[in-house]
């Protein structure tokens, strides 16, 4: 397919590895298996070659720069919670862990930043931040994923619809290119006019530009009250069309969610407790949307409730619940963080896509998906973010056959994916392309875009070692 | 059925600041909320109403600001409240405290089944729920985990004894204690919230009681004598077993048997 030539890992180069991070190198067998897929099985399962767990910034230049002086495949690892075969070493090669490089280092509370190594835990550095009185906004649903992952995939989240994505908050990086040269990119200032911004092309690139090892985060003082609304209604139409009215009303809520009944009431019997109310006043719920606002002080917050109350009400919603305590927030949440993990659960065949449609076709989009549902033999079950169109949508199957699970999963991908496109949504809103939606990105994308990504590729990457067969070109 | 639900004001945080002198919680309206197992004994209420139909009234006893929750619970579905609030009630500890409920709601009216909450979560007692039923000469059944059967002439629950389970049938006027869990409490409703938000309170204050006998409220009639009251201390206590992995399997197994976890 390519002209790209790889070799294979001598027994020297892993003395060399060996050299460069010692009892930290493992090799065949000694790997784990769960590093040869990330957590979308699907897409294929690769085992690489060596693994070296990384400390240093310094390491992994050295084995960068020993792999490109013998044209070997590496793969950047995080925490391998990623959906689309990102992390998964298709080339074979080395794979570089990076979830020992884990180190806060360190907050600068007069420009509010925090630097970190790559590794930490986005979890960890939530919880740090929190205790600082700060708050680190991207908030992406999987919280044990590498804070390197999420700004390799530019992850979203929750409280995307008012902080934005990870992008956002990226304000400088130490990266090791593809030749195992060190660059540091951007700056802790806010605003830059100096030449192309490497660093956003490294954002989002799934580790096939360079390795992330340290990053430089804004962070914001964090709001001093939060209260969640759960917001039954009878049908998703309903629901969604809310959306749009939050907005006109000047109210900007941290978080916007929506999950259908179906979806809700497996993941709480997956949790073991019941939050959600069914049946209201007599009506059945259908869907309901989960907001999140924050305020400055309690009175602020309360009359940003109450807007919001009076628009929802007068929009169609049955009734508006407020959890306004810890427990009862942390209980909204629970279910709307555990919807992946309940299906993962309940099923053995599974893929998905993470489309972004404009707000305004997301009930449209989603009525479409599911008739789709009776033309195969799967489930269809979908959940998403309302506030900024970012969906995902969950092909679920116990009892096929694998082979027709793939091939029915690939007609429905096929129309699904079109129909984002025509609606002028985009494949991915933030788990990425890997090798997994490669096809679909091209067919989105057109040859132009997929030709310049590959050039852009081999500009920083001038072997194709690093992460190949990801995104833009196949191996 | 006529159904009574006492409830109390608590602090949000557990960081509690306790007046020196007296040894008396201080509590701060500002940042407080509905005592946690008092949901639980609410929702009990509320469900049984979804089967049987009836009344739900809520009581409280506390400073002014905790009409608070009086107004949460009629979010939640409550149909009426009252308060007790006088400053001759305060520094009650639970026979005073007991006592003062038992009088309020003997002015409140008469009730089928009275639902408590195991415990608060600032005085920790849970000695509350039974003493007024006492003062009230009607049978009560704390740790409440589950109600089995609600009928005409009583009610069968289950107690979590340390021990044991009892299954028990309990005939009206009672009083149970709900314990954690016997429901998931509902979210207030905004709905419900803007329906009664000008539905009265009723305040009552010693004047009111039948019972005018100043020695038997407040500090009073508190026959507790607080020393001193303190945070426990935190336990950080921690090990570290190496070893190998069987036997540290097997070591963990008999411990969290020991601690009763499985």
């Amino acid at each position: 397919m390519n002209e790209y030539q790889y070799n294979k890992i001598t027994p020297k180069i892993i003395e060399h590895l060996k050299e460069i991070a010692p009892k930290r190198v493992l090799v065949g067998d000694e790997i784990n298996d769960d590093f040869s897929h990330d957590e979308m099985a699907i897409y294929g399962k690769a085992k690489p070659e060596v693994l070296v767990e990384t400390l240093t910034t310094e390491e992994v230049a050295a084995v960068m720069k020993i792999c490109n002086e013998n044209k070997i495949p590496v793969t950047p690892s995080g925490a391998r919670t990623g959906l689309v075969g990102g992390a998964v070493s298709i080339g074979g090669g080395v794979m570089i862990s990076m979830t020992k490089m884990n180190k806060i280092l360190g907050y600068d509370k007069e420009n509010f930043v925090v630097k970190i190594q790559s590794g930490v835990l986005l979890n960890d550095l939530a919880q740090d931040a929190e205790k600082q009185g700060l708050l680190y906004p991207p908030d992406p649903g999987e919280k044990f994923a590498t804070v390197g992952g999420n700004v390799a995939t530019n992850a979203g989240g929750m409280r995307a619809v008012k902080y934005g994505c990870t992008r956002d908050y990226v304000r400088a990086m130490t990266v090791v290119l593809p030749t195992g040269e060190i660059v540091n990119l951007g700056a802790t200032v806010s605003k830059t006019s100096s030449g192309y911004s490497l660093l956003n092309l490294m954002v989002g690139s799934e580790g096939t530009l360079g390795i992330i090892t340290e990053l430089t985060l804004k962070i914001i003082p964090a709001p001093k009250s939060v209260i969640s609304l759960i917001i039954p209604y009878e049908n998703l139409e309903d629901c969604i069309a809310t959306v749009p009215k939050f907005f006109m009303n000047h109210l900007n809520p941290q978080a916007l969610e929506f999950m259908e009944k179906e979806v809700v009431m497996d993941t709480e019997k997956f949790l073991g407790k019941q939050v959600y109310p069914k049946e209201m006043e007599g009506i059945e719920v259908g869907a309901y949307l989960l907001a999140t606002f924050d305020g400055n002080s309690e009175e602020e917050l309360e009359d940003i409730i109450e807007q919001a109350a009076e628009i929802v009400v007068e929009a169609g919603a049955i009734d508006v619940l407020v959890a306004d305590t810890p427990a009862l927030k942390k209980d909204a949440w629970s279910v709307r963080g555990a919807l992946l993990e309940a299906i993962e659960a309940d099923t053995t065949l599974l893929d998905e896509c993470d489309v972004v449609v404009p707000i305004n076709k997301i009930a449209e989009f989603l009525t479409y998906t599911k008739s789709l549902e009776s033309e195969s033999d799967f489930r269809v079950k979908s959940f998403g973010h309302a506030g900024d169109g970012n969906l995902h949508i969950y092909t679920c199957s116990n009892d096929m056959e694998l082979d027709e699970f793939k091939k029915q999963v690939a007609v429905f991908m096929d129309k699904v994916y079109a129909k984002a496109t025509e609606y002028g949504g985009m494949i991915s809103g933030e788990h990425g392309i890997g090798h997994g939606k490669m096809d679909y990105l091209a067919e989105s994308l057109g040859p132009v875009q997929m030709r310049v990504m590959e050039e852009i590729k081999k500009v920083f990457d001038p072997n194709m070692i690093l992460n190949p067969g990801k995104i833009c070109y196949k191996l | 059925m006529d159904i009574l639900v006492c409830i109390k004001q608590v602090p949000a945080s557990n960081k509690v600041e306790v007046d020196p002198v007296t040894g008396v919680l201080l509590r701060n309206g500002a940042d407080s909320k509905m005592n946690p197992y008092d949901l639980y004994a609410l929702e009990t209420a509320l469900q049984i109403r979804e089967h049987t139909g009836g009344i739900i009234s809520v009581i409280s006893m506390g400073p002014p600001q905790a009409k608070a929750v009086i107004r949460e619970a009629f979010a939640m579905g409550a149909d009426k409240g009252a308060l007790l609030s006088d400053r001759r009630f305060g520094g009650a500890d639970v026979l005073a405290t007991s006592y003062t409920l038992a009088q309020g709601i003997q002015k409140m009216g008469n009730f089928d089944l009275i639902l408590c909450g195991k415990q608060t979560t600032d005085g920790d007692t849970a000695q509350v729920g039974s003493e007024v039923s006492e003062w009230l000469n009607i049978p009560s059944v704390s740790n409440v985990r589950k109600i089995t059967k609600v009928e005409k002439d009583g009610i069968t629950i289950e107690m979590d004894l340390p021990n044991e389970l009892e299954i028990a049938k309990v005939a009206y006027p009672c009083l149970l204690s709900a314990d954690k869990d016997i429901f998931q409490p509902r979210l207030p409703s905004y709905v419900k919230k803007m329906k009664t938000k000008d539905r009265e309170i009723k305040v009552y204050s010693l004047d009111d009681m039948g019972d005018k006998d100043e020695s038997h409220y407040g500090l009073n009639g508190s026959p507790t004598q607080v020393k001193r009251i303190f945070p426990p201390e935190s336990n950080d206590h921690r090990e570290v077993w190496n070893d190998d992995g069987t036997v540290i399997a097997d070591k963990l197994f008999h411990m969290i048997s020991e601690l009763k976890f499985i």
